[in-house]
C-alpha cells in the first residue's frame, strides 16, 4: 500500500512512430520491478502495472479516467435490497492465456472467482500459502475477511457474494488488483505437476496481453492476447524496461529507448515542456501532503497556535522549491478532483506578522518543536527533508524554532503513531479507490487515532466520526448526509492539516505518442490518472 | 602444495563462521520492522501484527534464530525474500551473471589498458607520456565514481547519444536466457546485431567501474616494473647488450607481473563496493543495486544471504589469488 | 645508511629526518601542488564563516536554482549559483570543505589508533591473540568495504556521525595488518631485545620503542585512508546515508542535486568537483609522503 501512494506523470515520445508501424513493440520505462506476478499477495503500484493490468481482469473495472466502476469479468450485477447480496452474472466465452507448459481446456467460469477469492480470505485453502511468508495485506486492508461472508456458486455462470454488513464502495473494491481473477484450472495443473510457485513466476490470466518472459529487474515481456474478449490491443509486444531512476527514464525517453515513461521528476517538467518531441500529459492527482501536529499535547492541542503555524509556513514556496510548480496548496483533507470537494473554505492565508501576533495571544512564546521529514520519496512529497528545511527557515521569522528529525522508514511509520509522539508529522496519503471516505476516515477519524491507525494528528472529533460512520453503511453517493459529513470535517480538521497536492498521474497519451489515434483501442493498462491507483487507462 | 592449499582452506572456516555471525547479527540489529514497512502509511493492527512477525519467525529469540539460519544454510536454504517472497538463491542466481559479466569486463578493460601504460610509463620514466599517464591515473584514482558515471551519462547518452542510457541490450532482441551473460547469450542467439548491442551497452558502466581499478593497475605496473628493472640481473642483461624490449619482455616483465597479478586480484573487492555505486547509477540489474534495495527495504533474508554469499566469494577470489601467487612465486609456499 | 660519527640528541636526529623528509618530498612537483592545495582547502574550511559570501543554509527564496554568474540568468550575488531552495551554491561548497577535513581526520583518527593497538597487540603477544585478532580482521575484510559501510550505517542509523564510525570501523583492519607486520618484523631486531633486556614494561615496549619505528607505512596508509573517506563518506551521502541535509556535505550535496541534471548542471558539477580536487590533492601529497618515507624508491 506504501507504493500505492505515487503520482504518475507519463511522458512519451513522438519518435517511436517507425518503430511502432513495423514492429509494433512499445516500450514501457516502468519506474519499479514487479515483486512478483500474482497480484494478490503485493500491495506496490509498480507491481500491479505489471501483472493485474496487462494480464488480468476483474470482476468489475474501473472507467477509464474515473473512479466510475463499469463490467469486467461480470457482465451484471444485482445488489439486494439490504446491501448485503451481491449476484454477479459473469461472461462467458471468455478465454485463458495459453503458454508453453499450460493449454486451458475451458473457458473462465465460476470456479476461477470462488478460487481467487477463497485463496485469500480462507486459511484453510491450500494454495493461501503456495509460497512460503506469503499473506494478502491488500485483501486483509480492506476489511475483506470480515466483509465477506460468503462467495456462492449458483451456476457455472452466476457467482453470489454476501457480505456482513453493506458497504457501499463494494463494487469499486472488487476493481482493484488484489481481486483480479485467476485461473483455478491452472493452479490445479501446478499442483499436479507440483510447481505452485509458477502461478507467481508465470502469470495465466484472461488479460489483453500474455506474460511471455521476465528477466530480473530489467525487462518484462509481454504479447498481445488475440483472443481477448475486450477491444483486442493493436500492438504485438509489449515490454516493460525497468528503469526505477526517473532521470535515466527521461534519458532512455529521449533516446529513443522507450516509448512512454511515468513519473518523471518535478525537477524535468520544464525541459519535458520544452522538448518538442515529447508530450507531457499532467491531471490532478488523488493525493494530499500533510504536516500532523500532535493535537493531543500542548500547544498544538490549541486550534490557534495551529491555526498561527499554517499561516507562518508558506505553501507556495514548498509548492515551487519542491515540486517545481507541479502541485497547488491544499485548503482541504481531500484533493479537489473528488466529489464532495468543499471548494468554499478558504485556507488559512500566509502571514507571519499575523501568526505571530496570534502565538503571543495564545501566549506561546519561545516555542521550540521538532518536524519529522520522511527518508522516501512519495508523489505526495517528492522530498519531505527539503520541506522541512523550508517550514524551519519559515518558521524561524515567527520565532519558532525547528528541529528537523528522520528515521529509517519502517521506524518513521511506528514511531509517529506512537502516543505522545513529539512533533509535527510530514506524510501524505494516496486514494485507494476514489472514495472521499478513504482520506476523511483513515486519515481523521477517531477509530484511526489509536494504534494500528493512520490518525497521526491524533485528531478526534466524536460528531464528525459519526458523520463519517453514518455515510459509509449508505450506498447512494449523492446522499446529502456525505456532503455535510465532508463540511464538517473540513471545519473541523482544519487546524489540524497542512497539505498540499502533487499534480499527478496522468495517463499516457499512447495515442499521440504513438500516432495510433485512428487506430481502435489499444488499451494499454496503467494506473492512471488517479494516482496511483490501479486503472487501465489508456487510449481507445 | 596440497598441504598448502589445506592449510589455507582451514584458515577459511573460522573466518566463514565470522561472516555468519556479522551477516546474521548486524541485519537483526538492524532498526525498523520489516511487518510495519510491509503494511506503509496504512499502518498495522497489534494483533495482525504479531500474527505477521511469528509467521515471519521473528518473534523467536536471536539465538534461536541465528541457530535456524545456520541450520537453514546447511542445507543451501538461504531463506525468502520478504518482498518478492522467492528464494534468495534465486535471485542471486538470476542478478549474479550480470554483475560479473560487468566486473570482467571492467577488469579485463583495466588490465589491457592499465598494464601497458604501466609499462610504458616505467620505461620512459620521466617523459611528458608517464607524467601525463600517471597524473591521469591519480585523476581517475581519487575520482568520486557515481559522480564520474553523471557526467558520461549526460556526455555520451545525453548531448552524443553515441551509447545507450542503461540496460544490457536493445529490447528489440529477445532470445532466451542461457548462461545469463548477455555477451554469451546474444552470440548464441544468432541475431543479427545483438551481440554489438550488447557490448554498446556494457561500454559506459563497464568505463566507470574501471576507472579506479584501471589506475592502480597502471600504477602499480609502473612501480613493480621500476623496480624490477632496478636489479641487478636486469642491469647486466642491460649493459650485456641485449635489446631493450628483450630486457623488458623477457626479465622485466615477467617478474613485475607477480605483484601486478596481485593487485589486480584484489580489485575484486574494490569492484563490488563499485558496483553498488555503479549498479545504481546505470539501472544495471545486478548484485549491487540489488543489495542496496534490499538495505532500505529492510529485506532481512537477502541482506543477510547477499552478504554472506558476496563475502563468501570475495574470500575465495582472495584464495584464488592466494593460490596462484604461490604457484608464480614458489618462495611464499614455505612461510 | 647509519653512519655513527657523533652521538647526536634525540632532538637533532628527528630535525635531521625532518629535513631529509623534505628534501625528498619537495623534489616530487605534485606532491608540492597537492600540499599547496591541500593547505588552501585547510584555510577556507578554517576561515569559511569569513569567507563565504552568504550563509550557507539561509535560504533566499527569490532565488531557487540561479545559474552561476557567467551564465544567462546568472547574478552576482550568487557566484556559482544556488540550489533548489534558494542556497549560495558557493558557500556551501565553502562549508562543505569544514565537513570533508573533519570526516576525513575523524575517521583516519579512530581507524588508525584502533588498528595500531590491535596490530601491536596481536604482534606483540602473536599466538591466539594474533590468531583470534586478525580472523576478526579477515572477515571484516572480507566484506566490500562500502557494502559493509552501509550495512552498518542503516543498524547505527543514516548521519554522519554514523558514517564516520562505519568507514573507519571498515578502514582499520589495513591499519592493524600493517602494524602487526611491522611490529614482527622490529619484534626480531637487536634494539627491542635489548630494551628488554634492561627491563622495559610491554607498554613501553610497544608504544615507545617499537610503534615509532613502524611509523612510516602507516603515515603513508594514513593518507591514503584520509582520501578514501572522503571518497567513501560522500558515496555514502550519495546514497542517501551518510550525512543528512541541509548539512552541506558535498555528497550529500550531490545526492540532493541529482534530479536536476538535465536542468541544473551547476548543482550537480561542483560538489562532484569539489570532492575530486580534494582528493586528489590529498592523493598527490600521499604519494609524495609514500616516496620520501620510503627508503626502497629513495634509491632508485
Amino acid at each position: 500500500m506504501k507504493y500505492l501512494s505515487r503520482s504518475m506523470i507519463a511522458v512519451s515520445a513522438l519518435a517511436l512512430m517507425a518503430v511502432a508501424a513495423e514492429a509494433k513493440t512499445f516500450v514501457y520505462c516502468s519506474e519499479a520491478s514487479p515483486e512478483g506476478f500474482d497480484p494478490a499477495p503485493y500491495t506496490a503500484g509498480g507491481t500491479f502495472d505489471a501483472s493485474a493490468h496487462p494480464i488480468y481482469n476483474r470482476l468489475t473495472e474501473f472507467k477509464k479516467g474515473t473512479t466510475e466502476v463499469e463490467p469486467g469479468l461480470a457482465e451484471s450485477w444485482e445488489v439486494s435490497e439490504d446491501g448485503t447480496e451481491y449476484t454477479f452474472k459473469l461472461r462467458q466465452g471468455v478465454k485463458w492465456h495459453s503458454s508453453d507448459t499450460f493449454t486451458p481446456t475451458r473457458d473462465f467460469n465460476a470456479d476461477d472467482v470462488i478460487f481467487s477469492y477463497d485463496r485469500q480470505g480462507n486459511a484453510d485453502n491450500p494454495w493461501h500459502q503456495y509460497t512460503p511468508g506469503i499473506t494478502y495485506e491488500y485483501y486483509t486492508s480492506m476489511d475483506m475477511p470480515n466483509l465477506i461472508k460468503s462467495v456462492e456458486k449458483i451456476d457455472d455462470y452466476t457467482v453470489k457474494f454476501t457480505l456482513s454488513q453493506p458497504e457501499a464502495p463494494f463494487l469499486a473494491n472488487i476493481a482493484m488488483p488484489f481481486a483480479s481473477i485467476v485461473s483455478k484450472e491452472y493452479a490445479d495443473a501446478l499442483d499436479a505437476a507440483g510447481t505452485r510457485e509458477d502461478l507467481n513466476n508465470m502469470p495465466i490470466g484472461t488479460g489483453p496481453f500474455k506474460f511471455v518472459a521476465y528477466q530480473k529487474d530489467a525487462v518484462i515481456r509481454y504479447a498481445k492476447n488475440p483472443d481477448y474478449w475486450g477491444t483486442a490491443p493493436i500492438i504485438d509486444d509489449l515490454v516493460f524496461a525497468i528503469t526505477p531512476d526517473s532521470a535515466v527514464r527521461l534519458q532512455k525517453l529521449m533516446a529513443g529507448e522507450c516509448h512512454l515513461m511515468p513519473y518523471p521528476a518535478p525537477a524535468d517538467l520544464e525541459a519535458i515542456k520544452a522538448n518538442p518531441d515529447l508530450t507531457l500529459q499532467e491531471q490532478a492527482g488523488l493525493n494530499v501532503g500533510y504536516l500532523a501536529y500532535n493535537t493531543t499535547v500542548a500547544p498544538f492541542d490549541n486550534p490557534k497556535v495551529r491555526k498561527a503555524l499554517n499561516m507562518a509556513i508558506n505553501k507556495q514556496a514548498i509548492v515551487d522549491a519542491v515540486f517545481q510548480g507541479a502541485a497547488a496548496p491544499a485548503k482541504n483533507p481531500i484533493p479537489p478532483t473528488m466529489w464532495s470537494y468543499n471548494d468554499a473554505i478558504q485556507d488559512d492565508p500566509y502571514d507571519p506578522e499575523a501568526a505571530k501576533k496570534m502565538l503571543e495571544e495564545a501566549g506561546v512564546k519561545d516555542l521550540s518543536m521538532k518536524i519529522w521529514a520522511m527518508p522516501v520519496q512519495r508523489p505526495y512529497m517528492p522530498n519531505a527533508r527539503r520541506t522541512a528545511e523550508l517550514m524551519q527557515e519559515d518558521l524561524s521569522k515567527v520565532g519558532v524554532t525547528v528541529e528537523i528529525i528522520s528515521y529509517e522508514w519502517g521506524e518513521y511509520l511506528q514511531k509517529s503513531m506512537e502516543a505522545g509522539r513529539d512533533g509535527a508529522v510530514i506524510l501524505g496519503w494516496t486514494g485507494d479507490n476514489g472514495d472521499p471516505d478513504n482520506f476523511l476516515s483513515v486519515l481523521l477519524s477517531c477509530a484511526s487515532a489509536g494504534e494500528g491507525g493512520a490518525n497521526r494528528a491524533f485528531w478526534c472529533n466524536e460528531d464528525f466520526s459519526k458523520l463519517l460512520k453514518d455515510a459509509k453503511v449508505t450506498a447512494d453517493p449523492a446522499d446529502a448526509d456525505q456532503a455535510l459529513r465532508r463540511r464538517a470535517g473540513h471545519l473541523q480538521g482544519a487546524g489540524a492539516l497542512v497539505h498540499h497536492r502533487a499534480f499527478d498521474p496522468v495517463c499516457a497519451d499512447v495515442e499521440q505518442g504513438l500516432r495510433l489515434r485512428d487506430e481502435p483501442a489499444w488499451r494499454f493498462h496503467l494506473r492512471d490518472r488517479r494516482s496511483g491507483r490501479v486503472i487501465r487507462a489508456a487510449a481507445y | 602444495m596440497i598441504r598448502f592449499i589445506l592449510a589455507k582452506l582451514l584458515y577459511l572456516v573460522p573466518t566463514f563462521l565470522g561472516i555468519t555471525i556479522i551477516a546474521f547479527g548486524f541485519v537483526r540489529i538492524l532498526p525498523g520492522d520489516p511487518v510495519l514497512l510491509m503494511a506503509g502509511e496504512r499502518g498495522v493492527s497489534p494483533e495482525r501484527h504479531a500474527e505477521l512477525s511469528a509467521q515471519l519467525g521473528y518473534d523467536k529469540s536471536l539465538v534461536l534464530q541465528y541457530f535456524d539460519f545456520l541450520g537453514r544454510l546447511m542445507h543451501g536454504d538461504l531463506g525468502n525474500s520478504l518482498v518478492t517472497k522467492k528464494p534468495v538463491l534465486t535471485e542471486f542466481l538470476a542478478l549474479f551473471p550480470a554483475t560479473v559479466e560487468l566486473g570482467l569486463f571492467a577488469i579485463i578493460l583495466a588490465t589491457v589498458i592499465g598494464v601497458p601504460v604501466g609499462v610504458l610509463a616505467a620505461i620512459k620514466r620521466g617523459s611528458w607520456f608517464d607524467q601525463i599517464s600517471m597524473t591521469t591515473a591519480l585523476v581517475g584514482f581519487s575520482m568520486p565514481i557515481f559522480w564520474w558515471g553523471l557526467l558520461l551519462i549526460i556526455l555520451f547518452s545525453g548531448i552524443l547519444g553515441w551509447t545507450p542510457v542503461s540496460g544490457r541490450i536493445s529490447l528489440m532482441f529477445f532470445f532466451p536466457n542461457v548462461t545469463g551473460f548477455m555477451l554469451i547469450d546474444s552470440l548464441l542467439s544468432g541475431q543479427k546485431g545483438a551481440f554489438g548491442s550488447a557490448v554498446s551497452h556494457l561500454i559506459l558502466p563497464s568505463v566507470v567501474l574501471a576507472t579506479i581499478p584501471l589506475a592502480v593497475i597502471a600504477r602499480q605496473t609502473r612501480s613493480a616494473m621500476l623496480e624490477v628493472m632496478g636489479e641487478d640481473y636486469v642491469r647486466t642483461a642491460r649493459a650485456k647488450g641485449m635489446p631493450p624490449f628483450r630486457v623488458i619482455g623477457i626479465h622485466a616483465l615477467r617478474n613485475a607481473m607477480i605483484p601486478v597479478v596481485t593487485t589486480i586480484g584484489l580489485q575484486i573487492g574494490v569492484l563490488m563496493a563499485g558496483a553498488i555505486l555503479t549498479e545504481t547509477i546505470f539501472s544495471w540489474p545486478g548484485i549491487g543495486k540489488w543489495m542496496i534495495d534490499s538495505i532500505s527495504r529492510r529485506d532481512y533474508p537477502v541482506v543477510q544471504s547477499g552478504l554472506l554469499l558476496i563475502a563468501g566469494l570475495v574470500m575465495l577470489v582472495n584464495l584464488a589469488v592466494d593460490l596462484t601467487y604461490g604457484l608464480i612465486n614458489p618462495r611464499i609456499r614455505a612461510t | 645508511m647509519t653512519e655513527t660519527t657523533a652521538p647526536l640528541s634525540d632532538a637533532a636526529i628527528r630535525r635531521q629526518m625532518l629535513v631529509e623528509f623534505w628534501f625528498y618530498f619537495r623534489q616530487n612537483r605534485g606532491a608540492v601542488i597537492g600540499l599547496i592545495v591541500f593547505s588552501l582547502l585547510v584555510a577556507i574550511a578554517v576561515l569559511a564563516p569569513v569567507i563565504a559570501p552568504h550563509d550557507p543554509t539561509s535560504q533566499y527564496r527569490d532565488a531557487f536554482l540561479v545559474p552561476p554568474v557567467w551564465q544567462e540568468g546568472g547574478s552576482a550575488e550568487f557566484l556559482l549559483g544556488t540550489d533548489a531552495v534558494g542556497r549560495d551554491m558557493l558557500s556551501r561548497l565553502i562549508f562543505g570543505a569544514q565537513y570533508s577535513l573533519f570526516i576525513g581526520i575523524v575517521v583516519v583518527a579512530i581507524a588508525l589508533i584502533g588498528g595500531v593497538i590491535i596490530g601491536l597487540v596481536a604482534g606483540f603477544f602473536q599466538g591466539w591473540v594474533d590468531n583470534v585478532i586478525m580472523r576478526v580482521m579477515d572477515v571484516i575484510l572480507a566484506f566490500p568495504s562500502l557494502l559493509l559501510a552501509l550495512v552498518l550505517v542503516a543498524v547505527l542509523g543514516p548521519g554522519l556521525t554514523n558514517a564516520m564510525i562505519a568507514i573507519a570501523i571498515v578502514y582499520q583492519p589495513h591499519f592493524a595488518r600493517l602494524t602487526r607486520a611491522a611490529v614482527m618484523g622490529e619484534m626480531k631486531r637487536e634494539y627491542v631485545t635489548a630494551a628488554r633486556v634492561a627491563g622495559a614494561g610491554n607498554l613501553r615496549l610497544m608504544f615507545r620503542t617499537i610503534l615509532p619505528n613502524c611509523l612510516g607505512p602507516l603515515i603513508v596508509q594514513a593518507t591514503l585512508s584520509f582520501s578514501s573517506a572522503v571518497l567513501d563518506s560522500a558515496a555514502l551521502g550519495f546514497l542517501g546515508m551518510g550525512a543528512q541535509p541541509p548539512s552541506p556535505e558535498w555528497g550529500t550535496m550531490l545526492a540532493e542535486a541529482r534530479e536536476f541534471i538535465l536542468r541544473a548542471w551547476w548543482v550537480v558539477t561542483f560538489p562532484g568537483l569539489t570532492i575530486l580536487i580534494s582528493v586528489l590533492a590529498i592523493n598527490l601529497m600521499g604519494d609524495g609522503l609514500r616516496d620520501a618515507l620510503d627508503p626502497k624508491l629513495k634509491r632508485s
